[in-house]
């Protein structure tokens, strides 16, 4: 077996490395080190760099549609086993095509730039945005309470509305979008498409009842008060009959009105 | 793909109705998962089987089945060959080691993490065939409230709920309850605490489920829900070993506390069959 540790195995120049060279250089994101330096080390960037075009839409930035995949796979397992929520939005421009048609294709491109740019900054650094295809993007969104998924979606939506989008020649234009969102099922293993599925009959919801607006796939939901709970286990807090020792309270379940499902 | 032709109303499951609930199957459910639901239904299968009944534990838990790794089987047949029609359902049954039979759901079972009516058809016909060849028939159903989850309770008689003494899993463990109160109309539900630190913690846990429940959920006059305590199991060093060994408590450590907990379990469950037949 070769070891990997030994880089002089493997000689640069044997290498046809001129098409990934060409491909990470046109990329400003990518820096490659000088070749002359350890081939190891500059093997290692042009493979990292290339991982990294590989994930990514390269007109937006955004995570592309092999990464959303991966990043649903990863969240379906994570809220199958900790029932922790997790929401999919998915959101479609409206009347894209009337935007393509008005000011040409880089118009079209200069829109899903600036409406990627506004859906980044929305989230927090945890959640994904990413290119679904087209002029349709996804966001996932780990740890999003049943509460906030609305608020969140709206202002999302609310954001793309105010935020103008200069057109080179014409000026600043608006545009809205439709956003159909789903909550990963909890306790059960899914699977991506069935949960891209569910957000998109949201959005085809969206579109038919008129765009620009936001509709949530409302799954069966059992609220436990705050009342509720502070008669459960208010008295933990008093620390008399105590059941639980060794600190295993979770301060979000005290929080009000949690949603247990 | 926002402008599919599905009609939205065609990917929504149609409601399940309550039905007529078999006698001698127990469903074993959970609000959270991860307490240790699976365990207490593999154990306390054997601690049945070691009473001398025929038991059959059927692993409802479509989505997330794992009683497959706590009894470390690997059978080939499994219930989705049943439900695909590639395998005869007495061929997909199979011996644990604790003397009982199982029925594990297998892989692939993904697109039964939703009611639709044919898994709904599928898991009524496979039920049918099977009670009547058991003494009872345990259902390992998953956590949460899904529809799935709630069908599969649906069909049992009686129903044991476990949780833990925490937080997350006693509000979880209260909410499933309130559901099965109210869609279910359920009356009696047995508890079973998990992981207790001090004898006595899960009666005084069940204690104050009853009081938040006698206080905030209103059932019809004459029908009050009654939660009863079926056991407490106390955390036990013998039960993460078992499991990390994957082996059943029952057998490879009979004498621990959790096992002694379990065998008492056993006993009031065959009780209250014999009562109710």
């Amino acid at each position: 077996m070769a070891s990997t540790h030994s880089a002089s195995l493997v000689e640069l120049d044997q290498l046809r490395l001129e098409d990934a060279r060409s491909l990470l250089g046109r990329n400003a994101d990518v820096k490659l080190p000088e070749a002359s330096g350890s081939a190891l080390l500059y093997l290692q960037s042009v493979i990292d760099g290339l991982c990294e075009l590989s994930l990514k839409d390269p007109l937006t930035g955004l995570v592309n549609r092999r990464q959303l995949n991966a990043v649903l796979d990863r969240t379906i397992d994570m809220v199958a086993r900790s029932g922790d929520p997790a929401l999919l939005l998915m959101l479609d421009i409206d009347h894209f095509k009337k935007v393509n048609d008005t000011y040409g294709h880089q118009g079209g491109d200069l829109v899903l730039q600036a409406v990627a740019g506004v859906l980044s900054s929305c989230v927090r650094p945890m959640d994904t945005v990413a290119r679904f295809g087209g002029e349709e993007f996804a966001i996932v969104l780990p740890n999003c309470h049943a509460f906030y998924g609305g608020t969140i979606a709206e202002r999302i939506r609310q954001s793309i509305q105010d935020v103008p989008i200069q057109i080179p020649g014409v000026g600043p234009i608006h545009i809205t979008v439709s956003i159909g969102g789903a909550y990963a099922p909890e306790w059960v293993r899914s699977t991506a498409k069935l949960w891209i599925e569910r957000a998109d009959v949201q959005l085809y919801r969206a579109k038919h009842e008129g765009r620009n607006r936001v509709l949530l796939d409302t799954q069966q939901e059992i609220f436990v008060s705050a009342e509720e709970k502070n008669m459960l286990f208010g008295h933990l807090a008093l620390g008399e009959p105590a059941w639980i020792e060794g600190g295993s309270t979770d301060g979000a379940a005290n929080a009000a009105g949690q949603r247990v499902n | 793909m926002a402008d599919m032709q599905n009609s939205p109303d065609n990917l929504v499951s149609t409601p399940s109705v309550p039905l007529k609930p078999l006698g001698k199957v127990v469903a074993v459910t959970s609000g959270k998962g991860g307490v240790g639901k699976t365990f207490v239904s593999a154990n306390l299968a054997a601690a049945l089987a070691k009473r001398g009944l025929r038991v059959l534990v059927l692993d409802a838990d479509l989505g997330l089945a794992n009683l497959d790794v706590v009894l470390n089987l690997y059978p080939k047949v499994t219930l989705h060959d049943v439900f695909t029609g590639k395998a005869k359902l007495e061929d997909a049954i199979i011996r644990a080691p604790g003397g009982f039979s199982v029925l594990l759901a297998g892989s692939g079972m993904v697109e039964y993490s939703r009611l639709t009516p044919e898994v709904r058809d599928d898991f009524l016909r496979i039920m049918s065939g099977l009670v009547p060849h058991y003494d009872i028939v345990l259902l390992d159903t998953g956590a949460g409230i899904s529809d799935v989850v709630l069908f599969a309770v649906s069909l049992a008689s009686e129903v044991i709920v476990v949780a833990t003494p925490e937080p997350t899993s006693l509000t979880d463990a209260y909410a499933t309850i309130k559901v099965l109160v109210g869609q279910q109309k359920r009356q009696n539900i047995r508890m079973v605490i998990n992981q207790t630190a001090r004898l006595g913690d899960g009666r005084a846990i069940t204690v104050q489920l009853q009081q938040v429940l006698d206080r905030f959920v209103t059932t019809e006059p004459g029908r009050p829900v009654k939660l009863v305590h079926m056991c407490d199991i106390p955390a036990d060093p013998a039960v993460r070993q078992a499991i990390m060994r994957r082996q059943l408590m029952m057998q490879s450590m009979p004498g621990s506390p959790a096992a002694m907990a379990i065998t008492q379990l056993a006993q009031k469950v065959h009780e209250s069959m014999v009562r109710a037949s």
